[in-house]
């Protein structure tokens, strides 16, 4: 307190331009002006010479009708919609492999990470040649390698591979039967709530019970169990109020229930296991990156091996991982453009592919793309700061 | 290729306005040769050979407006584009000429900045299916998957063409012919549908080219020519006569073999005005007075091109059509020498 005094006395004697702090965020401020100007210049120039030379500009074409088709699309869509419409499509099914291939290319991540540190010879070995390989092989070719491994073998349409009249596999993709609900399923929904909302409640007693009295839970079990058995159970009583669309053959190809095409497949299964590599890299790391004391430590307090693991040596090793795990995760996602060699129709091929192409106006479509693919890296990249910190080291 | 191309797009677009007429002309001399923009490969068209060396009908747009300005038609350096590369390209400044199997469309003259120069071949789109799906029409295509390339005419007339029938269908779009071509034999789609012409290309590169046959049904109007930039008008009248050159030669009985003859011994004004001995001067463009000699000298008239290339004699084995001369029953026509 009392040496606050004099600081403050001999500041308000300091004219404010010398002081440090004012004139920081004066020349910040300035810095900012000037790049906005600048970045104002180069689009009004842009625009400017766009027009001189006869190029169409301004967003009105998203408005237009795009009249093109689609071989996928998550919202409807035919050729009479717009061209702003592709641009969601596009987006939509660009998330779509993004969040398959995230999600697979955790689990065999973690997977193989594991396994690469087993002390079982040959699962290790095994884990190291995956990790080699695929790590090493362009991702471009490993993505052309699956479509034309999944394409060539598969049977046409008329020979499919007839799974119990149900599933039906060929060479236009897999086939199978789409659950549609009638009357009275919206009972199954709350039932699936009420049951979440209550195991929460659960989950936070059993953790006080347990801090309290040093007695565990088995929380993840009966959990599992209450979210599943409860709405299956309203399901059956409320006398199963769902009938399935069942695909049939008509024509060229099957009609109905849901289709997975085989664009979709191999490009998740080549990016799911080129990340996937990466990923159990990282893994490794994050797992040596804990100490053989803390283990030998965790062993004296007389700690199973399984509890060890899971209570001990991954909170820590995440750590290490979780960081690697955001730039995989960003990397994976920007891969995901590489979908137009294939032919599956993501966020790059249909918009910044077809639109551009059959509007001509590269800049603002470019720009939009681009927009998109900043948002989903700035995003990914808070969430898994988000969750780091969380798992950070909790000074006590 | 593709990033590199619009970084050279935003790059010319933030930093200069208005092509300048003259300008074109003006870097090709100095620079040598003419850039020119062809596709990655479609025979008959443009396609390189073993050696490297490109053939086909829209090489040879390049190929005689090099002869036009040089009196060489091997001043010519090619860029391999795609469907969706190839607008960009020509905006940028990459190349001078896209002669790519190019559709001339109201959007793509009025909106992108480009002007069509002429027509150098007239097509309409058809579809390729395999002998073994037993399909004799495309109105029995109803519901059935279609291989094509993104960025075309191709992907809009399909849409039109089964909206108008009522017909559902199925679009695998691809960037390149080579990837359409693979998916087509891999089975993806039951039929692959693009410009006729270009379907007697690629059933050449086919493993088996007799297990595929085009449908006889002709879904849209597909005029191919030479595009080059708005606003160097010089640079737009030298494409544009090059080809009308060519057109009048075939029509004047003109040909690379008796040129020469022609030149010394003809006492027909018309011949004596494209092969520039009298009346007109090749100024007027910024040209030699022989170029209309030196494209049929070095490149041939229309109808050798054509032949040499596309025509019976050729693998394609496509007939004369619609490109037969307006004196033969066809549309091909151009504008006097005079
Ligand atoms: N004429 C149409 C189609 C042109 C086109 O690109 N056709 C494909 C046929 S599959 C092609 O030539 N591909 C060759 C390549 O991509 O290099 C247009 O101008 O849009």
């Amino acid at each position: 307190m009392a040496t606050d005094k004099p600081t403050q006395t001999s500041a308000s004697k300091v004219a404010l331009w010398r002081l440090p702090a004012f004139r920081a965020i004066v020349f910040q401020a300035l810095l900012v002006v000037a790049i906005g100007a600048f970045g104002y210049y180069l689009l009004n120039n842009t625009l400017q010479n766009m027009e001189q030379r006869g190029i169409t500009t301004g967003f009105g074409f998203l408005s237009n009708a795009a009249g093109f088709g689609i071989l996928q699309s998550l919202i409807p869509y035919d050729e009479t919609y717009t061209y702003g419409r592709t641009f969601f499509v596009g987006l939509l099914n660009t998330l779509l492999v993004a969040g398959l291939g995230i999600f697979f290319a955790t689990f065999i991540g973690f997977f193989v990470g594991v396994a690469r540190l087993s002390r079982n010879w040959l699962v290790a070995r095994l884990a190291t040649v995956y990790i080699e390989t695929f790590r090493n092989i362009p991702l471009l070719l490993q993505i052309m390698f699956w479509y034309f491994a999944v394409l060539r073998p598969l049977p046409l349409p008329r020979q499919s591979i007839n799974m119990g009249d149900t599933v039906f596999l060929n060479n236009r993709g897999l086939f199978f039967p789409r659950p549609v609900a009638e009357d009275g399923f919206g009972l199954v929904w709350l039932a699936l709530l009420a049951a979440i909302i209550g195991v929460a409640v659960l989950a936070r007693w059993a953790h006080k019970r347990q801090d309290a009295t040093g007695q565990p839970f088995p929380i993840y079990s009966v959990g599992t169990a209450v979210i599943l058995g409860l709405p299956l159970l309203v399901f059956l009583i409320s006398g199963a109020p769902m009938h399935f669309d069942y695909p049939a053959l008509k024509g060229f190809n099957f009609k109905g229930g849901l289709e997975v095409i085989p664009e979709l497949a191999a490009l998740v299964l080549a990016l799911s296991i080129y990340t996937g590599a990466f990923i159990a890299e990282a893994v490794r790391s994050g797992i040596l990156s804990v100490t053989h004391g803390q283990t030998e430590a965790a062993f004296a307090l007389g700690l199973r091996p399984q509890v060890t693991l899971k209570l001990v040596i991954i909170p820590q090793a995440m750590r290490v991982i979780i960081p690697q795990l955001t730039s995989q995760y960003l990397n994976l996602t920007k891969n995901s453009s590489l979908a137009t060699a294939i032919g599956y129709p993501d966020l790059v091929s249909v918009f910044a592919g077809t639109t551009l192409n059959q509007t001509g106006q590269a800049v603002e479509v470019i720009a939009m793309t681009m927009g998109v693919y900043l948002t989903i890296s700035l995003l990914i990249s808070m969430f898994m700061n988000w969750y780091n910190k969380r798992k950070q080291l909790v000074e006590r | 290729m593709k990033f590199k191309l619009l970084v050279a797009l935003g790059a010319t677009l933030v930093f200069s306005g208005a092509a300048t007429a003259g300008a074109t002309l003006d870097a090709v001399k100095s620079k040598g040769f003419v850039q020119c923009g062809v596709s990655t490969g479609l025979p008959g068209f443009s396609a390189a050979d073993e050696k490297g060396q490109f053939t086909g009908i829209d090489v040879d747009m390049c190929r005689g407006v090099a002869a036009a300005i040089f009196g060489d038609p091997g001043k010519v350096k090619y860029s391999p584009l795609t469907a969706k590369e190839r607008f960009t390209a020509l905006q940028s400044g990459e190349i001078d000429i896209l002669p790519r199997n190019t559709t001339w469309t109201y959007t793509r003259d009025t909106s992108l900045g480009l002007n069509f120069t002429g027509v150098n071949y007239y097509d309409g789109q058809g579809f390729l299916v395999t002998k073994s799906l037993g399909v004799k029409s495309a109105t029995e295509l109803d519901g059935a998957s279609f291989c094509i390339q993104a960025g075309t005419t191709t992907e809009l007339n399909l849409a039109d063409y089964f909206r108008a029938n009522k017909m559902s269908y199925t679009p695998i779009t691809f960037d390149t012919s080579d990837q359409t071509v693979k998916a087509f034999e891999a089975g993806r789609c039951d039929a692959l549908t693009s410009d006729q012409s270009q379907l007697y290309a690629l059933r050449i590169k086919l493993e088996d080219p007799k297990s595929a046959m085009v449908l006889p049904e002709v879904i849209s109007k597909e005029p191919l020519g030479p595009v080059v930039r708005q606003g160097d008008d010089e640079w737009f009248n030298i494409v544009k006569w090059m080809l009308f050159a060519m057109v009048n030669g075939e029509e004047l009985g003109v040909t690379s073999a008796n040129v020469d003859e022609m030149k010394a011994k003809s006492t027909d004004p018309n011949v004596r005005r494209l092969l520039g001995i009298e009346g007109v001067k090749g100024e007027w463009m910024g040209v030699p007075d022989d170029w209309g000699y030196n494209i049929i000298k070095h490149v041939g008239n229309y109808g050798e091109v054509f032949e040499r290339n596309v025509g019976e004699g050729s693998p394609l084995g496509i007939s004369r059509g619609l490109n037969a001369l307006w004196s033969k029953g066809g549309i091909q026509y151009a504008p006097p020498v005079r």
